[in-house]
């Protein structure tokens, strides 16, 4: 089916489920409907050859019913065939009364509202596979390629009993691929709406050439404090350790939050350090599964400081704060960080000795009261002597604190960053992503 | 229901490419979710997923299309996208495969259980969670005290058109207990999980009551403990930390398909290397580790893998050394090493992967108390808290919620943030002492795959003795 049919059918299928569903409510009943659905390709690479390929065309529907002050989710994988659909979906709503009536109150429910409606449809052109797959592999040709190519239609849309209406449909694909050279490697992402083979050229040919520089002598380096550069790749890796509780009221207020004494004000962070959620990145809905509508911009960081928790409706009610459209798990969905005034051109002047990081693997926290983070260098990564790269590492252990890295450590950002799109596939394709600059960090800790 | 035979057959018989083989892969699972934080309800959800994945094998290439369709022509729909997918990748085959790489065994299997779990009815459940939330309601410091139980009920069924015809239901509980005290800027978090094949008798009010009471004071203890000391010292891990170990630097690296390399864009490759099974020294002489999908109530028990192959248990490291991968028959093939049945998919949308199933240290001679007493001065850890390692599975950092200094072969004082770092083969080596005990933990959210999956996976292990491990606590 084209992604134009695939929208239009799934909007119909939508939009009916949700009149018989809110047809069947009775007094004092509410209900809230969320829909994720996606008609994607996956085609799995290794060696340069297809290893495994897959086509998923998945719906499904979630409920979020409330009655009496109690709250039920029921959500049930649809077939797109409404003689089935109609009746699971009436289904689910009867399992929603016959549970609520078991449940005790639930003070934080949130009373729903009608925050309004929004509509957003990205159209692209994507390849059928036929073509697709000699336009990913032929210029690709004698290199050691592995990675995944995912594409298709994806859809986000809520309604609620108020009147609430959201929709945002997109169709794009990302192809996320490693370059190898015996064991070391590179890593690049190609992405967009239509492809385009001189974008991809280009792409494989950055890949090349810096894959060219691992083929020089591979240089030791012990463990110890190093002045590093965190690629943008790399920097959104450790940013995005900040999606891990950090930012969530909820997380502070039951003791969870690695920012706490950001939060509190015990510490800040360098006053080169800002960040936002930044939903004109276009990159995911501003929606949540309430309905609610987060602002455009909502700055997180400002120069070191909290300026803003991620606060979801629920997490205001119970501690009384003010909702600002976050999630339900209040993690940032457009993260954006603001750039500084290094130039490309004087990175490894300014490095001057060191290591260049072009990606980090595995982050965790080790030591989350102190914000600390452990985790692996990985890809293209290079010792740096007198601004001139020497070579690549053997790949390093690292356990460092983000109120270090991201504040007295940190020297400077640098002018450009670049958008990460995200690239999850665990149960469904993940929308969003991330903007970063490229971090300049005094004394990085390596530990193995 | 719709006949997946029926389907299978007209598959075979659809006009266009040469369909050499055929399959239908059909899932069906219900899974529920109770929260309850603070003698609140936090979360009432269920889940109610059903779909099939339709598998082709053409021009010696086997391909995937996934749908929840699942009348005789939302099925014969997914076979046609499967089938001009398959034939387009199919001149870029990473393999040549054959029909008999997929198996054509029949049979059935059910979890262990004593009580179904679809009768448990909610009240009781809730009455457990609230009665544990409130058990660990001790201390204003205690800020959060979350109960929870995931249900999960799952059904698979397998047909392919060389004959395999398989089903498998599976009840699945996994119950977790959270206790975070606060102090100042000082906060701690323990916990306890059960996660086995059970029916409704794992709602036993008694004990979940008793473990909240335990890790509600634990939480205390640590919030105003020392620090766990940096040193190089050595280590008892108890085996709620084991699993983790196990998991990370001995599941990982064995399984043949990122070993081949399919996995290198994601997780990462691995250090072993084809030519190191027989051959390479894993660990020290008391080092046996198993593949074993038959253990009762174990998380990752069954009987066939997603491509029907008859499961059973096999040893991967015998005294020490490397004797077998985790690899499907797909990676057997491509190997030319023998494996075991692990192609597994998370659901009906995903195709199978080479995944762990249970993967078990098997228990040794001591008791906790002799693998205490021979440790002068050192550190016992209890359950994983974090976790990192390297894409070849070599250098890792782990960390546990609960640690105790040993002095003398005598257990001390609880310390925080115990952590400590090393390398996979050189850590194995300093294993000193397996305990004559084991425990089962499992986990249902082990990672891997392109697109990803998770999977269910089960470790069993007694408390290992570690010698010489580098250990570490918090910042001060």
């Amino acid at each position: 089916m084209s992604t134009r049919g695939f929208f239009e059918q799934v909007r119909q299928e939508f939009d009916a489920l949700s009149e018989t569903l809110f047809s069947a409510l009775e007094v004092g009943e509410d209900l809230t409907l969320n829909l994720a659905a996606e008609d994607t390709l996956f085609i799995r690479f290794n060696g340069n050859r297809v290893r495994q390929n897959t086509d998923v065309t998945q719906r499904v529907l979630s409920l979020i019913f409330h009655v009496r002050g109690r709250s039920v989710e029921q959500s049930l994988t649809l077939s797109g065939r409404q003689d089935s659909d109609r009746p699971a979906a009436i289904g689910a709503l009867s399992r929603c009364r016959v549970e609520a009536a078991c449940l005790p109150l639930d003070p934080h429910q949130v009373a729903l509202l009608n925050n309004g409606s929004s509509e957003e449809e990205f159209r692209g052109s994507l390849l059928p596979p036929v073509e697709l797959i000699s336009m990913i592999l032929d210029p690709a040709a004698g290199s050691d390629m592995v990675g995944l190519y995912a594409g298709g239609a994806l859809i986000r849309a809520n309604r609620n009993s108020k009147g609430q209406k959201h929709w945002f449909a997109t169709e794009n694909f990302f192809f996320d691929y490693s370059l190898y050279q015996g064991p070391k490697a590179v890593k690049g992402v190609y992405s967009a709406s239509v492809w385009n083979s001189e974008d991809w050229a280009a792409s494989l040919r950055r890949s090349r050439e810096l894959l060219a520089l691992l083929a020089r002598p591979v240089q030791e380096v012990k463990p110890g404090a190093y002045r590093s550069y965190l690629a943008p790749p790399a920097f959104a890796d450790l940013v995005g350790m900040l999606g891990w509780d950090a930012l969530s009221a909820a997380a502070w207020k039951q003791g969870r939050s690695p920012l706490k004494k950001l939060v509190e004000k015990d510490l800040r962070l360098s006053p080169l350090f800002s960040l936002e959620e930044n939903f004109s990145l276009g990159l995911s809905p501003r929606f949540n599964a309430q309905g609610e509508v987060a602002a455009a911009r909502q700055p997180l960081i400002q120069e070191g400081e909290i300026a803003h928790l991620l606060v979801s409706s629920r997490s205001a009610k119970e501690y009384g704060l003010l909702a600002n459209g976050a999630a339900e798990g209040e993690s940032p969905r457009a993260l954006d960080v603001s750039t500084g005034s290094l130039a490309q051109p004087d990175i490894l002047a300014k490095l001057d000795t060191g290591l260049y990081l072009s990606n980090l693997h595995y982050l965790n926290w080790s030591d989350p009261v102190s914000a600390r983070v452990t985790g692996m260098t990985r890809y293209a990564c290079f010792w740096v002597q007198g601004g001139e790269i020497v070579g690549p590492i053997q790949n390093l252990r690292w356990d460092e604190s983000l109120f270090s890295a991201l504040g007295s450590k940190l020297m400077a950002l640098t002018q450009e960053a670049e958008i990460a799109p995200a690239v999850g596939t665990y149960f469904e394709r993940s929308l969003g992503g991330a903007r970063t600059p490229g971090a300049l960090i005094d004394a990085f800790n390596f530990t193995l | 229901m719709v006949s997946f035979a029926l389907a299978v057959q007209a598959a075979l018989k659809m006009e266009g490419p040469a369909v050499q083989w055929a399959g239908v892969r059909y899932c069906r699972e219900l899974t529920s979710q109770r929260v309850v934080r603070n003698g609140l309800p936090q979360r009432n959800a269920s889940h109610w997923d059903e779909g099939a994945m339709c598998e082709v094998l053409v021009n010696g290439h086997f391909g995937y299309a996934a749908s929840a369709d699942l009348t005789q022509s939302g099925l014969q729909e997914s076979f046609k996208r499967a089938v001009a997918t398959t034939a387009a990748a199919s001149s870029h085959r990473a393999h040549c495969f054959e029909s008999h790489h997929r198996a054509s065994a029949s049979g059935s299997y059910q979890s262990a259980r004593a009580r179904d779990l679809e009768t448990t009815p909610l009240d009781n459940i809730m009455d457990c969670l609230l009665a544990a939330s409130a058990a660990m309601d001790v201390s204003d410091l205690l800020v959060t005290r979350t109960a929870q139980a995931i249900l999960v009920q799952t059904q698979t069924q397998y047909y392919t058109s060389t004959g395999a015809q398989t089903s498998q239901q599976f009840d699945m509980v996994s119950l977790n207990l959270s206790a975070t005290a606060a102090s100042g800027g000082e906060s701690q978090t323990r916990t306890w999980s059960r996660t086995a094949q059970l029916g409704g008798e794992v709602f036993d009010k008694h004990l979940l009551v008793e473990e909240a009471a335990r890790i509600a004071r634990e939480a205390l203890e640590l919030v105003s403990a020392p620090n766990c000391p940096s040193a190089t010292m050595d280590v008892v891990l108890m085996p709620d930390q084991m699993m983790l170990q196990i998991h990370e630097s001995i599941g990982h690296p064995l399984e043949l398909d990122r070993i081949l390399g399919d996995e290198r864009n994601y997780a990462g490759w691995s250090f072993v290397n084809l030519e190191d099974f027989g051959r390479l020294r894993y660990g020290s002489e008391l080092m046996n580790v198993s593949f074993d999908p038959s253990r009762d109530h174990q998380f990752a028990s069954y009987a066939f893998d997603d491509c029907g192959h008859p499961a059973r248990k096999e040893m991967l490291i015998e005294a020490g050394v490397l004797k077998r991968g985790l690899g499907s028959l797909e990676s057997q093939a491509r190997s030319g090493l023998p494996g075991v049945a692990n192609f597994r998919a998370a659901s009906w949308n995903r195709a199978p992967i080479d995944r762990m199933a249970n993967i078990n240290l098997e228990p040794g001679t001591s008791t906790l108390e002799d693998l205490i007493g021979q440790v002068e001065d050192g550190i016992l850890m209890r359950t994983n808290r974090s976790w990192s390692i390297d894409d070849y599975r070599n250098k890792f950092q782990f960390g546990c919620e609960y640690g105790q200094r040993i002095k003398n072969g005598r257990l001390g004082a609880v310390v925080r943030n115990p952590n400590y770092r090393g390398v996979t083969v050189d850590f194995w080596g300093r294993l000193a002492g397996v305990g004559r005990v084991d425990e089962a933990h499992g986990t249902p959210y082990c990672g891997k795959g392109e697109p990803s999956q998770v999977i269910r996976v089960g470790h069993a292990s007694p408390p290992c003795l570690f010698r010489g491990v580098e250990v570490f606590g918090g910042q001060a």
